[in-house]
């Protein structure tokens, strides 16, 4: 495995990166936006094609024979980097924490799912790890607010990371949400399957987003994005939905999270 | 036999609609807010940054739960021969009707009328109010919480605020249909006026009860004491005042010393309400002896299993760490737009999703363990540090094994998860499932998101569906896009 190989202090480090399943199907943007924020950071980042998605929907479904069959493929398609980066600390966490314990009877498949694990970082975290914070990255005049999703926060330790790259861009002023570290009520299969529930949750969320008096909502995993993307639509606001790593990487001329690209 | 006590009807496959019922009750949700974000919560916060050794103590207490747990029958066997060679009962109850026998044969040998209680869980857990009723035996609860739900004919909506889900006005409503002696114009408008006023009541209850029922939140094994806390004093009442007292608890409240009960103790208050302490803590170690002043004369513990030692041998161990605090139905954001009635039974919110499934059964109750976002702040916040979300995910593999979800539900789990693992197929899908979408969008004129889509209503319903942006990444990426 080349992980376990010395490589030459110069060269770059290779990084895997997983796309993740909503990136993929609903936003190509912030797929592309990690390419470069990554490769700006100095990693030389391929795009494994074997990738689908991290097998959360079955795993939290308490089907654990699906997911341990989907998280072999992962394992596998990402067995060759020095580090696989992921665009949310929801499918991070995952790879990080939960693939291990699905192979607890399985010492073979056990040890690979570890290595995958300490290989595996959030985006923010490897961009504020490998990044010059005293670099500017990007322009946005505007004022923003973050929300901290759950599994990034409390799995991950995601906190610090995003607020420090969001220091790096010029001119963006950010107020911070009030409970920030309180659920959207996304919860992946959750607002599918209790989703008036889910969107009385969402509604808060949103009306804490309103209050900030921002221009933009950032955050580090799509599906929460979408989920108060939508409820902000849904109300009316003006407040417009960015992934973190877009504002990073200059994109906010895209069309935002739930807007009309002929705006 | 079922620990499910006969004769409370299980709601929990109503949970969706019971659900749907609290989200569509405005003054419900208000109190939701207020009791909860701007009341426990702040308070907790409040509390724990003037303890700085906070987290080291929950440390401590996990620790010392697990020893306990280790050592389950050691302690309560110590615990039982210190309180009977101290002048008390101890009755082994196996499960919620032999509790309830229990507890009606001592009621009876004294000839008992009517019974104070005190705030109790486990009496809830094991319905002996309707038990004590259809005997002729009048309970009488004596919480101020749990006397306005008693009047009201409802269970508790929190474990430690039974009663938050009553407005002021409410309470009102309900003393004067109640207390039809009093004057029918007087003025109950101030939170005081009906605090008096419940006093009063209380007041002769307390002196004329035969028997006085309370729980206990701790056991200690080194001195036979039971000891509970309250913020109202009516524990102290209901234990001194009656000729004889029982305390209905179970097996696993039971700590080696009271320092242990003290760590217990700082961290319960905090964690519940913010309080360095409750108002009242009462320990009580059996009855009146020669020269006492006051206190019982007959002094009876009834240590409840009810699926306890089946708990103690299973996968879902940790759940009996828990010291009923409540931080975890405080900081679930479900819990917050739901409220605990929608939970069906005794124990709503994250422990309660733990432990009902055991109680009644996973068919009957697979909505609860779904019933999370797996935000994980009821684990950020428990005492304890009982792993919630990974005991409720535990509930979630046996809930799928026993074919739940079932139906489409699962089809469509099932067709995704074959996807899932075939890459290549699963490109083409998903290629097709963007184009697919992107051409209802402009064959709707939707613009950036779906206002109702069907086939996702039930996300529609409550928020806009964002459109895909075009394209997947992968087939993007392929074409040499960056």
């Amino acid at each position: 495995m080349n992980s376990k190989t010395s490589i030459p202090s110069d060269a770059k480090p290779r990084v895997g990166l997983f796309v993740t399943c909503l990136v993929d199907l609903m936003r190509p943007s912030i797929g592309f936006a990690a390419l470069r924020l990554l490769a700006h950071a100095g990693a030389e980042v391929v795009v494994p094609d074997r990738q689908t998605c991290c097998g959360q929907p079955a795993y939290n479904s308490g089907d654990l024979d699906t997911t341990r069959t989907i998280a072999r493929g992962v394992i596998e398609a990402f067995a060759d980097f020095d580090q696989v980066v992921a665009p949310s600390g929801s499918c991070a966490a995952m790879m990080v924490h939960h693939y291990p314990k699905l192979f607890v009877d399985d010492p073979v498949w056990q040890r690979k799912a570890e290595d995958l694990a300490a290989r595996t970082v959030e985006l923010t975290t490897y961009l504020a790890a490998n990044m010059d914070l005293s670099e500017t990255t990007a322009r946005y005049d505007g004022q923003v607010t973050y929300h901290d999703s759950c599994a990034g926060l409390r799995e991950l330790n995601i906190k610090k990371q995003p607020r420090d790259l969001l220091a790096t861009v010029e001119g963006l002023e950010l107020t911070e949400l009030q409970d920030c570290e309180t659920c959207c009520g996304f919860g992946g299969l959750f607002s599918v399957k209790y989703p008036d529930i889910s969107g009385a949750i969402v509604d808060k969320k949103a009306i804490r987003v309103e209050a900030t008096d921002s221009d933009l909502l950032l955050g580090g995993d799509l599906g929460c994005l979408m989920n108060v993307a939508g409820k902000l639509k849904r109300r009316g606001s003006r407040v417009r939905v960015f992934h973190i790593a877009e504002i990073l990487a200059g994109m906010t001329d895209t069309a935002a999270i739930g807007e009309d690209s002929d705006r | 036999m079922s620990p499910m006590p006969g004769d409370t009807n299980a709601k929990c496959h109503d949970f969706q609609q019971a659900a749907q019922d609290a989200l569509n009750d405005g003054r419900l949700q208000s109190l939701l807010g207020r009791t909860l974000e701007n009341g426990f919560q702040k308070k907790r916060l409040q509390g724990m940054a003037r303890l700085p050794e906070y987290d080291q103590l929950r440390d401590r207490a996990r620790d010392l739960k697990n020893h306990v747990l280790d050592h389950l029958d050691v302690y309560l066997e110590r615990f039982e021969t210190e309180l009977v060679k101290a002048g008390g009962q101890v009755h082994w109850a196996r499960d919620a009707a032999h509790a309830r026998e229990i507890v009606l044969k001592i009621c009876e040998d004294v000839g008992a009328k009517t019974v104070t209680k005190g705030k109790s869980m486990i009496t809830e857990e094991i319905a002996l109010n309707d038990h004590l009723a259809a005997h002729g035996i009048t309970p009488i609860e004596t919480d101020l919480g749990e006397y306005i739900i008693q009047l009201r004919d409802e269970p508790p909506s929190h474990i430690i605020a039974p009663a938050f889900h009553v407005t002021k006005d409410q309470v009102a409503e309900t003393f004067k249909d109640h207390h039809q002696h009093l004057n029918a114009d007087r003025d109950l408008s101030e939170p005081t006026s009906l605090l008096s006023e419940a006093r009063t009541e209380l007041r002769e209850k307390f002196l004329h009860a035969d028997v006085g029922i309370t729980g206990a939140n701790i056991l200690v094994a080194e001195t036979g004491t039971a000891m509970i806390v309250t913020n109202e004093g009516n524990g102290d009442l209901t234990q001194s005042l009656p000729p004889v007292h029982i305390a209905v608890t179970s097996i696993e409240k039971v700590v080696p010393t009271l320092e242990d009960a003290t760590l217990i103790l700082r961290l319960l208050a905090r964690s519940a309400t913010g309080q360095e302490q409750s108002v009242y803590n009462t320990f009580f170690t059996a009855a009146k002896r020669p020269g006492d002043l006051d206190g019982p004369e007959a002094f009876h513990v009834v240590l409840l299993d009810n699926g306890r030692t089946d708990l103690l041998a299973s996968e879902f161990r940790d759940i009996l760490r828990c010291i009923r605090c409540g931080a975890c139905m405080n900081h679930c954001p479900v819990f917050g737009v739901t409220s605990g009635h929608a939970y069906g039974w005794v124990y709503p919110g994250p422990m309660g999703s733990v432990l009902t499934p055991h109680f009644v059964g996973i068919d009957e109750a697979h909505l609860l363990p779904g019933a999370s976002t797996f935000c994980g702040r009821c684990e950020a916040v428990c005492p304890v540090r009982i792993p919630l979300p990974e005991l409720l995910r535990k509930w979630r593999v046996r809930g799928f094994a026993a074919g739940h979800p079932a139906g489409l539900a699962r089809s469509m789990l099932r067709a995704w998860a074959v996807l899932a693992g075939r890459p290549k197929i699963y490109r083409v899908v998903m290629a097709g499932a963007v184009a697919g979408l992107r051409a209802l969008a402009m064959l709707g004129r939707v613009g950036g998101a779906f206002k109702d889509l069907p086939g996702a209503r039930g996300w529609t319903r409550a928020r806009d569906l964002p459109v895909p942006q075009g394209g997947t990444f992968q087939t993007r990426y392929r074409k040499g896009e960056r």
